[in-house]
């Protein structure tokens, strides 16, 4: 009996196959969520009072344990008073997904709860120049070091154990230092993201050069390339679409720094629209605002992926992943 | 292969050379030297021993000389072709090219490797170009001999394309270009048609021969191939392996121009007994080389129940 396709080990999958797996990638985890809020006998462990009868510490709209509603119930049936009304209804945190989507909506149009606060076009546009600055700021130096140190090994021997060491030393530790040296606005928060993508970037990068074919170096050699020649003509042409895909890679890691990095000093940026957001309650806003990231991130990552397969024609790997 | 066991004493020697064949030898070694190789020796050090790579080579080779390299399996042949590129450094002796000595890599050697060593971000044009813009050609000039060099190959129409758009055959003809856009001296191929199929194979050793014909060129031709070796060759420098030393400077009796159908000439056939001699026989196998070569018998599977043979 032969197995279908996409069962069998290191077969690439069909077109057809292909597109509606990764659909299904997006649409399990969102139909596991609609089934947990939609279908009252799932999960629902608290009751959302419509009536609170004639228990008089309940208000409409407010949640309660259903163990305690039951009881509340069985008191007031016991006692021959009004019992409280309610519905099934899941923890305030988990609001569905419908509520959710039109969040996206709603969260934009909302002002801000403050007169100095931001909208949340704002806000964005704040998180994201920190991620731009910060991993711009890391790249300068962080690929020249990078492919220094892939390319002589004594640059690598000086300054990898180093950069080993310290890649190990969490970013977010050194946001009061951050803190105490750039103050409280933007500097710190950019200096996170730059802890926290430097090193990582450096290591990579140096392996990525590591990588590049030697023949290809001797055959410059042989055509009389002198050694100066041979970093800008062969070393960083033959790394490029390599080096382009671990910045891509790095960019991501950049991402995940950002909620961290943008608590330290003032909150600001989307992480203090979360902030805000749960403070209030409106959980809704808040995976909204999650979710943005998420497709903010992974938005900028397609985009560069394209643009990859347009600057780099000749890169084989990039055409068969991407 | 086309190992055909013809008896030695029906052939005559190899040394036997046609009055044709003499005239062509006469004439080339009246051409001046362009290398001379000179009690080379290679050793490579590793901790706590030191084996000897090429013990005490010794040749030359005249302009515009076909010169083939053959040798079992570890006999350094590539050892030597790289010395003398110069990407890697002898122990002692000297290499010299019109009288230079070689210390390093340069354009006035070009190098055509087993692997495809074009360079992928470039197209087939520019992969041409490349050695003359590193030797400070403008680019228009670059460009113009580049095409003309394509032209030679018929590859012009494959300016524009990418490497990995190319067969592995057109591949190694745009590296030979490549190799010889810099006008070097000497040309070294280091079992350039190695990881090619029988079919392209033979119809790129009848190429190279074209282009060797046509422009002034001296090669150094590194295989394993001995039929290869004969086709292409004016003479052929034997090793030995353990270490690598020269066994023989064998000059082809085969006469010129080549076609495949010499290789069931006399002068074909005594000259591939005498290369199979030195290679496979004229050696000492180190003892524990022999023991690896040993495989053991195998004892017939108890459910297999007819011959094969």
């Amino acid at each position: 009996m032969s197995k279908p396709r996409w069962l069998r080990i290191l077969r690439p999958l069909s077109p057809h196959a292909r597109f509606v797996i990764g659909i299904a990638s997006f649409v399990l985890p969102l139909a596991l969520w609609g089934i947990v809020s939609y279908v009252p006998v799932v999960w629902h462990p608290q009751v959302l009072i419509t009536d609170p009868g004639s228990v008089s510490y309940l208000d409409v709209g407010a949640h309660m344990e259903r163990a305690a509603f039951e009881s509340e119930v069985a008191d007031a049936r016991h006692e021959g008073r009004a019992p409280p009304k309610g519905v099934a209804a899941n923890p305030i945190y988990l609001p569905s997904p419908g509520e959710v989507l039109k969040a996206f909506y709603t969260s934009f149009k909302t002002p801000p709860p403050t007169k100095d606060g931001q909208w949340l076009h704002q806000s964005l546009w704040h998180s994201i120049q920190i991620i731009f600055w910060g991993f711009v700021i890391s790249s300068v130096f962080g690929v020249p070091l990078g492919i220094l140190c892939g390319a002589y090994a004594a640059i690598a021997r000086l300054s990898e154990p180093f950069v080993e060491f310290f890649r190990y030393l969490p970013a977010p530790a050194f946001g009061a230092l951050a803190v105490a040296i750039l103050g409280i606005y933007d500097g710190p928060k950019i200096a996170i993201i730059v802890i926290g993508t430097f090193f990582q970037q450096v290591l990579i990068i140096a392996n990525t050069t590591r990588k590049l074919d030697p023949a290809l170096l001797e055959a410059a050699l042989t055509l009389g390339t002198r050694s100066r020649q041979l970093l800008t003509r062969v070393v960083i042409p033959g790394i490029l679409p390599d080096l382009y895909r671990d910045q891509r890679i790095l960019l991501g890691w950049a991402w995940t720094y950002l909620i961290v990095a943008e608590l330290i000093g003032t909150t600001s940026g989307i992480t203090w629209f979360i902030t805000q957001q749960a403070r209030y309650q409106h959980f809704a806003n808040v995976y909204a605002a999650i979710a943005m990231i998420g497709i903010i991130g992974l938005g900028i990552d397609m985009l560069l992926a394209l643009l990859g397969r347009r600057l780099f024609p000749w890169d084989r790997s990039l055409a068969k992943t991407a | 292969m086309n190992d055909i066991a013809v008896p030695a004493a029906l052939l005559p020697s190899y040394r036997e050379q046609s009055p044709a064949v003499r005239t062509r030898f006469d004439s080339l070694k009246a051409r001046e030297v362009m290398l001379t190789v000179s009690h080379l020796h290679k050793n490579f050090e590793t901790p706590g021993k030191t084996t000897v790579a090429l013990k005490d080579i010794n040749f030359s080779t005249h302009r515009r000389e076909f010169l083939c390299v053959v040798g079992p399996s570890g006999c350094g042949k590539s050892t030597l072709a790289r010395i003398l590129a110069g990407l890697e450094e002898h122990s002692a002796g000297d290499v010299l090219l019109q009288g230079r000595p070689v210390t390093g890599p340069g354009s006035d050697r070009g190098m055509v490797f087993q692997g495809y060593t074009l360079f992928p971000w470039l197209t087939v044009k520019n992969n041409v170009m490349f050695g003359l813009e590193v030797n400070g050609h403008g680019k228009l000039e670059s460009e113009r001999e580049s095409m003309q060099w394509l032209q030679l190959i018929g590859l012009e129409k494959f300016a524009d394309a990418y490497p990995h758009q190319l067969s592995g055959g057109m591949k190694q003809r745009v590296a030979i270009v490549r190799a010889l856009a810099n006008q070097p001296r000497i040309l070294l191929m280091d079992e350039p048609f190695g990881a090619l199929d029988a079919q392209t194979r033979c119809r790129m050793q009848a190429h190279l021969l074209e282009i060797w014909r046509k422009i002034d060129i001296t090669i150094i031709f590194i295989t394993h191939d001995l039929d290869e070796a004969i086709f292409l060759a004016d003479r052929i420098l034997v090793l030995s392996a353990h270490p690598g030393e020269v066994q023989e400077l064998i000059e082809v009796p085969v006469p010129r121009p080549r076609s495949v159908a010499q290789f069931v000439s006399p002068e074909f056939l005594t000259t591939k007994a005498r290369l199979e001699e030195l290679i496979h026989f004229g050696q000492q196998v180190p003892e524990e080389e022999q023991e690896q070569e040993d495989y053991p018998i195998l004892a017939r599977m108890t459910n297999v129940t007819d011959n094969v043979e």
